[in-house]
Formats: structure tokens, sequence, C-alpha cells
């Protein structure tokens, strides 16, 4: 039992009605030209209506008038499945979308982290029924043999190869992911299950069919090993709602947000990452989109809050024009810190690590915002002191009495506005590289108190140029 | 029975007073003046709040007032976090101050721009103590601030204009600097009653 299959047996349908507020509604899926549409998929109420996938549109109408319909969109499907691959890259690292309509994924090395299996599909199932997409569970010991038996069992667990070759067995030949010739011709041969094909003397089968079939059965039995590629998750978050009709108010759009903010929060989970700043869109007939951006103070993942966030901010929008469509982009996601929880930590709740508070920071006011500062060997003022982003350690002059504060542009002090208290001390440096200063320096005291640091340049007359304060 | 409640819930709740008020804890963050200490009802800063010190101009020594207690901050290896100073700081005088220079950042940003930055910082907890110099902050600006110290339980210092006296505040102290005479008063303190009588301070060189 090391595979897990999650089929969707209705991944197309289920995308649709899960951007609906109510799932019981008919819908037909459409495909085909504009000049005859047929009937692609059908939901359960639809059916009951008399609808049936193959059906022309125009014979679904002549029977029923009281159903939706919705595109039936490939693309729409490859983009549900890659979510649903998102979701499922929260418990296993190894994710495969190899199979159409379903997500593969090795779980053995998981079931540590999430306990025993029972519990880990119990979860899998209510977090799936939460985000609203049927579905069909096998684990098997082989991903190939996973998928073949989530075409005819849910909720079986095969735990080892025997049980596995037990199970296979029993699948009649058309099941088993065999090209329709081949599966039609070991019928005709009067093979109906995958057993009596077993049976088989190998080099005979080698002879009548094509390399590919008893490859395929090898990789059943995982005699075999299928090469999968792995899923990626991107680094962003980009999903819209088309809106069938006029949003006039928001209270018709918290469905829609509700589900994107928690198709967010499960793309998060599973990148273990959080969100801090995403942008709503309200898209408009003819009108460019109005934007809503949600910022939060710290990286978070939790649907209820997200979808509080972004509701808070919705209903402060006056939109001028009905809205269309909806759609949820967030482009920078921080990697997550659960809040801290240490018995003896003198420091309580959401304690945000130094660096990612400078990133924060960095991140609004500019790289250049956030320095450090260092001591430069030198007697000038201006030279003494230098920005750095490393924090090395170096020495100073100790001793020496120097002002808290330095002063970028020296001011000029006006004469009898303050006193000399002490000096001077004579700073004469700088001959080599050019900015060669020649001063004497005092402390001063002006009328209101202050105390500060002022030079005259030697040999000149003139006021006194105050340089730092004493503060 | 609603009537039955327990005693513990009334004491810690609040709600009864009791003859002999419990003194206030003693703040672990001496201020490292003598008499200021001695004046103060905790006998430092106040601890995850916000210090608001008023000063008529630069020179007065309001640096030398929080000077000792950077230094022993960044002695434990925590960071001390100025957000967008009115000068340099010369490196010099705050390593002769006993502060340690790698734990010092400064964040430049603009008026706005250094509200949200001091409260980010005192948010998250992860800094020692935050100064800042709000020029045109309300007090709703500063109640943010208060709040953002108690959370992310930080020394918090704003520095504001000897003006500002007159309005009220919600930080936790209130300490104003003369510069002639040199003394400290303490306008507003958390905690205890404010001590009227001035005390010395004397700059040191």
């Amino acid at each position: 039992m090391r595979w897990v299959c999650i089929l969707f047996p209705q991944l197309a349908l289920d995308a649709v009605l899960r951007q609906r507020p109510d799932p019981d509604e008919p819908l037909a899926l459409l495909t085909g030209p504009a000049q005859r549409r047929v009937l692609q998929a059908v939901n359960g109420p639809a059916r009951a209506l008399g609808l049936r996938p193959g059906q022309s549109m125009a014979a679904a109408q002549a029977l029923s008038k009281g159903f939706v319909t919705a595109e039936y969109d490939a693309a729409e499907i490859e983009h549900w499945q890659q979510f649903l691959a998102a979701w499922a890259y929260r418990f296993s690292s190894q994710v495969s979308v190899h199979y159409p309509r379903a997500v593969v994924f090795e779980i053995e090395s998981s079931l540590g982290l999430f306990g025993a299996w029972p519990q880990f599909e119990a979860r899998l199932r209510t977090e799936l029924t939460e985000l609203g997409f049927r579905h069909r569970i096998v684990a098997a010991p082989n991903p190939v043999a996973a998928r073949v038996l989530a075409n005819v069992y849910d909720g079986l667990v095969v735990p080892d190869d025997q049980a596995l070759r037990y199970h296979l067995g029993q699948l009649p030949v058309d099941r088993i992911a065999l090209e329709p010739t081949v599966s039609t011709a070991l019928s005709r041969m009067g093979l109906r299950t995958l057993s009596q094909v077993q049976a088989l003397p190998r080099h005979t089968l080698a002879r009548r069919f094509e390399a590919q079939v008893l490859k395929h059965l090898d990789a059943l039995l995982g005699l075999r090993h299928l090469a999968l590629a792995f899923y990626l998750p991107p680094d962003r978050f980009d999903v819209r709602i088309e809106l069938n009709f006029d949003v006039q108010s928001h209270q018709a759009l918290l469905f829609p947000l509700r589900r994107l903010t928690g198709d967010l929060s499960a793309f998060l989970c599973g990148r273990d990452s959080g969100v801090q700043r995403f942008d709503l869109h309200l898209e408009h007939a003819g009108l460019p989109d109005t934007l809503i951006k949600v910022g939060l103070l710290s990286a978070e993942r939790d649907p209820a809050m997200l979808f509080e966030l972004a509701r808070g901010r919705l209903e402060q929008v006056q939109v001028e024009a009905p809205v269309r469509g909806f759609r949820l982009r967030a482009e920078d996601l921080p990697s997550f810190v659960p809040q801290r929880q240490e018995l003896f930590d003198d420091r309580p709740q959401q304690s945000l690590p130094w660096e990612q508070l400078r990133e924060r920071l960095r991140a609004r006011l500019g790289d250049e915002a956030v320095q450090g500062l260092r001591f430069q060997a030198d007697h000038r003022p201006e030279c003494a002191w230098q920005t750095t982003v490393d924090n090395q350690f170096c020495g100073g002059l100790p001793g020496v009495q120097r002002p808290g504060w330095l002063l970028t542009e020296p001011l000029a002090v006006h004469e009898g506005s303050a006193r000399i208290l002490m000096g001077p001390e004579r700073i004469e440096s700088g001959w080599w590289d050019g900015a060669d200063v020649r001063r004497d320096y005092y402390l001063i005291q002006t009328r209101a108190g202050q105390q500060g640091w002022a030079y005259r340049v030697v040999g000149e007359g003139g006021p006194l140029w105050l340089q730092g304060w004493f503060a | 029975m609603g009537a039955v409640v327990a005693l513990d819930t009334l004491f810690n709740g609040g709600q009864v007073w009791k003859g002999r008020p419990a003194p206030p804890a003693v703040s672990p963050q001496p201020t490292g003046h003598a008499a200021l200490d001695a004046a103060l009802p905790t006998g430092g800063w106040p601890e995850a709040a916000l210090t608001e010190i008023l000063l008529a101009g630069q020179g007065v020594g309001e640096l030398q007032l929080v000077w000792p207690a950077l230094a022993r901050l960044s002695a434990a290896g925590e960071r001390i976090v100025l957000i967008a100073p009115p000068y340099v700081p010369y490196p010099q005088a705050w390593q002769n101050a006993g502060i340690d220079l790698r734990q010092l950042s400064i964040i430049q940003a603009s008026e706005r721009d250094a509200l949200w930055a001091a409260e980010q910082c005192l948010r998250s907890g992860s800094c020692g103590a935050v100064l800042c110099w709000p020029r045109k902050a309300d007090d709703r600006a500063l109640r943010r601030l208060q709040v953002a110290a108690e959370t992310g339980s930080t020394l918090a210092f704003a520095y504001r204009s000897m003006a500002e006296a007159v309005n009220p505040s919600p930080a936790a102290l209130r300490i104003a600097i003369d510069a002639k005479p040199a003394q400290l008063r303490v306008l507003k303190c958390r905690g205890g009653l404010a001590r009227t009588a001035p005390i010395a301070f004397a700059m040191g060189h």
C-alpha cells in the first residue's frame, strides 16, 4: 500500500457545480460547434429530466427547459486537475497528474505524519467533499494498479502483492486500461478476467500482441516500474470564476469569494506557505476591472480568516458597473510561520523572526531601507560611519568623547547664540584622499541648553559649524 | 444556580477591590539612572509598552536617557531598531555607551511609512527596543504603537516635541526632558501617581 489514486469521476461537472450556490440544479455541459451543440456531461438532477450525454442540444431542449448549461472546457479541467494536485501536495511530495482526471501520490512515507490509513482516508474524503469534488480513493502497492483498481472500486486498500494479484485477477479485461482492440481480442478468445490472461504462458501473449500489452500487465503487477513525472507546485495563485449573470450586490459575491479563499488556502497548505497580499479583481463588461487589494500583517492561510479579511474589503467597495467575473491573484507567497508555542516562552504569540521582518520592511520600503551601522577607523566624523548590511564586529576608539547624533551637513552657528564649554580638539586628517580637513572641535552649549559639537577650520575665522548633538 | 460564582473568577476578573493592592511588579528593564528608577512605580521602563520622551530640541541628553537600557538589551542579543532617526548615529558614541553596533538596525522611511514600520517591528516581537520619531502622530497612531508594543512585548520609545505635552497620550510613561535646568519631569506613568518634583538629570561628559 504505497500509492493512492484519487479518481474524480465527474471532474468537469464538479468544477462547474462547485462555483454555483445550488448544487442540485440540473446542469449539462455542452461541447461541439455552434451549429451542433452536444451534451457532453450531465449531473444527477439533469439525468432525472431525461438528459443523456451525447444528446444534441435541440433534443435536450425538447425534453426540458429547466436546466442550465455551461461550456465543457478542456483547459478548465486541466486547471482543476492541477489544483487538486496542489492540494494533494500537502500530503506527499510525490504527486503525479500522469492520468487524466486523477491524482496519484505516494503515501507510505506520509502515514507516520498523518496517522493510520483509515483516519487519513477519512481526512482526504472530508477535505475533498468540502472542496466539492466527487472522488474514488484506492490504495495499492503501485500507481498503475491503484489507477486501474479505481476504475472499479472505491475505498479499496490493497496491502501487499498477493492481495493485489487477487484483486487484479478479478477485473474484467475491458477495465484494465488496455487498448480497446486488445481487450476485444482477448474477450473474443474467451478470456474474461485478468487472472485468465495471466494464466496464459508469457511467450504466447508476446507472440499474439504488441510488446505494449505485456509491459502494461507487468506494470500492473509491479514487476515493472512506471516512471512518473511529479507535480511541481507553481509559485503563484491565480483563479477566476466567471459569473453567469450580472451581480449588483456584494451578497451574491460572497459565495464565489468563499470558494476562492478556500481554494487559496488549500493551495497554500500544499505549498506550506502563506499569503500576505492578494488582489481581488471584479470584472465588468466593457470597463476596466475593479481591483481590491487585501494586505495582511503577517502571512496567513486559514480559510476562514482569509475569507473574513477579503469580505471586509469587498464590502467597503462601491462598484459602478455590474460584476461579470471574479478573480483572485496572489503573487507573493511567503513561507508560513505557525504560531510559536513554547512552554517557557518569554515572548508571547506571533513572534516573527528578524530575518522575515527585515524582508517585509524591505519589500515595502525599498531594498536600501534597512541598514546596519558600522564604525570606520577614521578620525574625520563624516568618514567615521558607514552603513552596512552585514554585521561584522568592528573595533572603536574608546575614551574619546563623540556626540550621539551626527549631522550630515554642518550648520552655521550664529554668533552669540552659543557658548563654548570645552575645546578645542584638533582633527587633522585625510591629506591622502583629497578630502583634507584641519578643524578645531568645541563642545558648545546653546542658549536653550542644548549641547552640540561644532568646529572651526584652522586658520579661518567666521562662525562655528555645528556637526553633532550630544544627545 | 447562577448565583454561585467562584471567588477566584471574581478576584481575577478585577471586579472586587482587595484592601491591600499588590505592589506593581518590578520592571526587568531598569533605566540605568538611579534617580529616575526610584521615581518610576515599577523601578524601570514600563515593560512591553510605549514610552514617550518629550524634548524641546536636540542635544539635551535624550539618547543618554535610553542608552543604558539599550546597552543591556544589545548585550543580551536583542535587536535595537531606529526608525527614521533625525540624524546619523555616531557609531563611536553609541559604542562607547556600550551598545553592540551589530545589534543596531536603522530603517529609513518616510513619515507615513515610519509609523507602519514601527508597528511592524513592535508587533513582530523580534526586537528588544524600537525607537521612533513620529512628527505628526495623533493619539490613534500612538495607541496603535502602544498596542503593538504590548503584542510583541517590546520596549517602544517615541521622541516627540515638547509642544505635545499638553495633548493626551496613550503612552504608559511620558517623560519630558528640560535642558535648562537639566532635569526630567515624569508627566504620566502607569501604575502609580506621577511624581511632580523634577529629577535632576545631568548630561555626562
